[in-house]
């Protein structure tokens, strides 16, 4: 009982992920129930069908093809036999270029809706009516004008990143409390001035809460992106492998893709604890 | 003759009011000081005392009429009109040494970095606090914050100090230690202040000159009591002058019923002119305002004041 409870949790964490673990061996490991088969038909069906083993591979198998991908992340052996670090890099390119544009149009866009009641009012039923719509709907339309199916996924990221970002800022500058705004006003601070010193960091705290929501759907939408348009990516790689039936590394990705979402989502936290002051 | 080095002449606001039409917060203010002049201004709730102070700080502008400082109309904030917020306004992200940096290298913009610290810090130390320059904001007692606030107002040297209840969100003991600092720091600098206040003692205590503001909507500035205490009054032996209970005493009756009374006794014939408030000096009576207040103060009235004299003597204590 004297155990702190980051380690009492810790521990439960484990037990956990010890018994999934042990639940999803027992379950994916079946007897043998493959006699009196045509030897022919046998070797057509595979070893599904012969040795009743499933086609849901166990968490020993997953954990081999993972640690096979970790030792050799960035081979090319053909256009659809490259390494997972080289699919996941080609992701990660990607929502960073959608992401970072979508940074470098919402967070000024996002001032001026937040300093401009009247911006605000103006743009309100626009940004009302895109915000609702499934990045995915974009896609024809991107890939009609745009023509390249990567920058097509680029630009998805970035409708898809734009919007919490661009709603956070404005919130966060509109609502700078009243009282620094009249200490800038009182030392007659210019507007630039006001806005690096003044609002950007009152309202740092609530952008980046922006930026943390944004990172984390356009890393979700990269996946399903990556599937429409194919060629690289780890969201064609997921669908590639789905079609080579290779559930193993089906299961690879799902852990890489969450792994790397906890990451990026990490990262933030950090930025978001070294913007935000104490009162 | 008065030197008009703040000169308020015929402001109102208005603020529409809920339901339609305006609401005049306080109409035809008319008020004037001099260089050096220790101005606090007392009046209730609502009566319009800060937006008189916003104005002067150019962060609200009057409804009609103008404000004319040294000469020259107020258009918008000035450096020249520094503001002790009430609530501190503290920037939180930046340390206590920060904050009036910041002020300072608005005031200077072509200082370098050292000659901009070097200014902060003489600030800081005027109100003492150099031991916790580099302390967060958050890190701060609430005395410490409103030093902070007080030394980032006088780092830019100044012409005139705005102080909107610059003590009220302290503890007793911290008030009377940083009304004294703010005192000997005034005598010496020669700063005019203008001081909002609710507290009689500070008022009596810091102000050369006390404004009494009736209720609003509509408040009217009724008179201006010249405080007839020695310049050289200390805390310990202010309240045992002689001039000291009549002047009291004069504010809290004011405070008490004739903030509210006074359109009335206007009505009754009272000669007063808005553009030139009455200048009186409890401390020599006048024979007709003491009758008035003999009269006036009946078992109810004593009965009042004795009421809020307890509370203000409670507050003090506690």
């Amino acid at each position: 009982m004297t155990q702190s409870i980051e380690v009492r949790a810790s521990l439960v964490s484990a037990l956990i992920l010890v018994t999934f673990l042990l639940v999803w061996h027992l379950a994916v490991t079946g007897g043998g129930s493959g006699q009196a088969m045509d030897p022919e038909y046998a070797k057509l069906m595979g070893i599904t069908a012969t040795q009743g083993k499933s086609a849901m591979p166990g968490p020993l198998d997953v954990g081999a093809t993972l640690w096979g991908h970790i030792k050799d992340p960035f081979y090319v052996r053909g256009t659809n036999d490259v390494g997972l670090g080289l699919q996941l890099g080609h992701s990660i390119m990607r929502v960073m270029a959608g992401y970072l544009l979508a940074m470098a149009v919402a967070i000024p866009v996002g001032f001026l809706i937040g300093m401009s009641p009247l911006m605000s009012r103006a743009l309100d039923p626009f940004i009302q009516v895109l915000k609702p719509i499934s990045p995915l709907a974009w896609m024809p339309l991107a890939l009609y004008t745009i023509k390249d199916s990567g920058t097509s996924a680029i630009f998805v990221i970035f409708i898809c990143s734009i919007w919490p970002m661009l709603i956070n800022t404005a919130f966060g500058v509109a609502n700078v409390r009243k009282e620094w705004i009249n200490v800038a006003r009182t030392l007659e601070v210019g507007p630039l001035r006001k806005a690096f010193t003044v609002i950007l960091p009152a309202a740092a705290p609530t952008i980046v809460t922006g930026m943390r929501i944004s990172i984390g759907i356009a890393w979700l939408v990269i996946v399903a992106a990556e599937m429409l348009v194919g060629g690289t990516g780890i969201g064609y790689f997921v669908w590639n492998e789905w079609n080579n039936l290779s559930i193993t590394n089906v299961i690879t990705a799902i852990l890489v893709i969450g792994f790397v979402g906890m990451l990026l989502d990490q990262g933030l936290a950090r930025l978001g604890r070294f913007v935000t002051f104490p009162e | 003759m008065q030197d008009r080095y703040i000169s308020i002449e015929g402001i109102s606001r208005e603020y529409p009011a809920p339901g339609g039409g305006t609401t005049k917060i306080f109409d035809d203010l008319w008020m004037s000081m001099s260089r050096g002049e220790f101005v606090a201004v007392i009046g209730h709730s609502g009566c319009g005392k800060t937006t008189v102070l916003n104005i002067l700080a150019g962060l609200d502008a009057p409804s009609s009429g103008v404000v004319i400082v040294d000469g020259k109309a107020i258009e918008g904030p000035s450096l020249d009109r520094a503001v002790i917020f009430q609530s501190h306004a503290l920037l939180p992200w930046k340390t206590a040494l920060g904050n009036v940096a910041y002020a300072v290298s608005s005031r200077w913009p072509r200082w370098s970095r050292a000659e901009v610290n070097a200014k902060a810090m003489a600030a800081i130390k005027l109100v003492g606090l150099e031991a916790a320059a580099d302390r967060s904001p958050a890190q701060l007692s609430g005395g410490m914050k409103q030093r902070v606030g007080i030394a980032r107002a006088l780092s830019i040297d100044p012409k005139i100090l705005l102080m909107d209840e610059p003590f009220s969100a302290l503890d007793a003991l911290t008030r009377g230690t940083l009304q004294d600092e703010v005192r000997n720091i005034c005598i010496e600098t020669g700063q005019t202040v203008f001081m909002i206040t609710h507290d009689v003692d500070e008022a009596i205590y810091l102000a050369d000159k006390i404004v009494l503001m009736t209720n609003g909507p509509g408040a009217r500035i009724a008179e201006i009591v010249a405080n007839p205490l020695p310049m050289g009054r200390t805390r310990n032996d202010v309240h045992r002058h002689p001039a000291y209970y009549p002047v009291r005493n004069h504010i809290i009756d004011f405070l008490v019923s004739r903030s509210k009374s006074f359109d009335s006794e206007i009505a009754a014939g009272k000669p007063w002119d808005s553009r030139n408030p009455p200048l009186v000096n409890p401390a020599i009576p006048e024979p007709a305002t003491l009758a008035q207040v003999a009269v006036a103060a009946g078992a109810e009235q004593a009965q009042a004041t004795q009421q809020v004299f307890t509370q203000a003597q409670r507050r003090r204590t506690t």
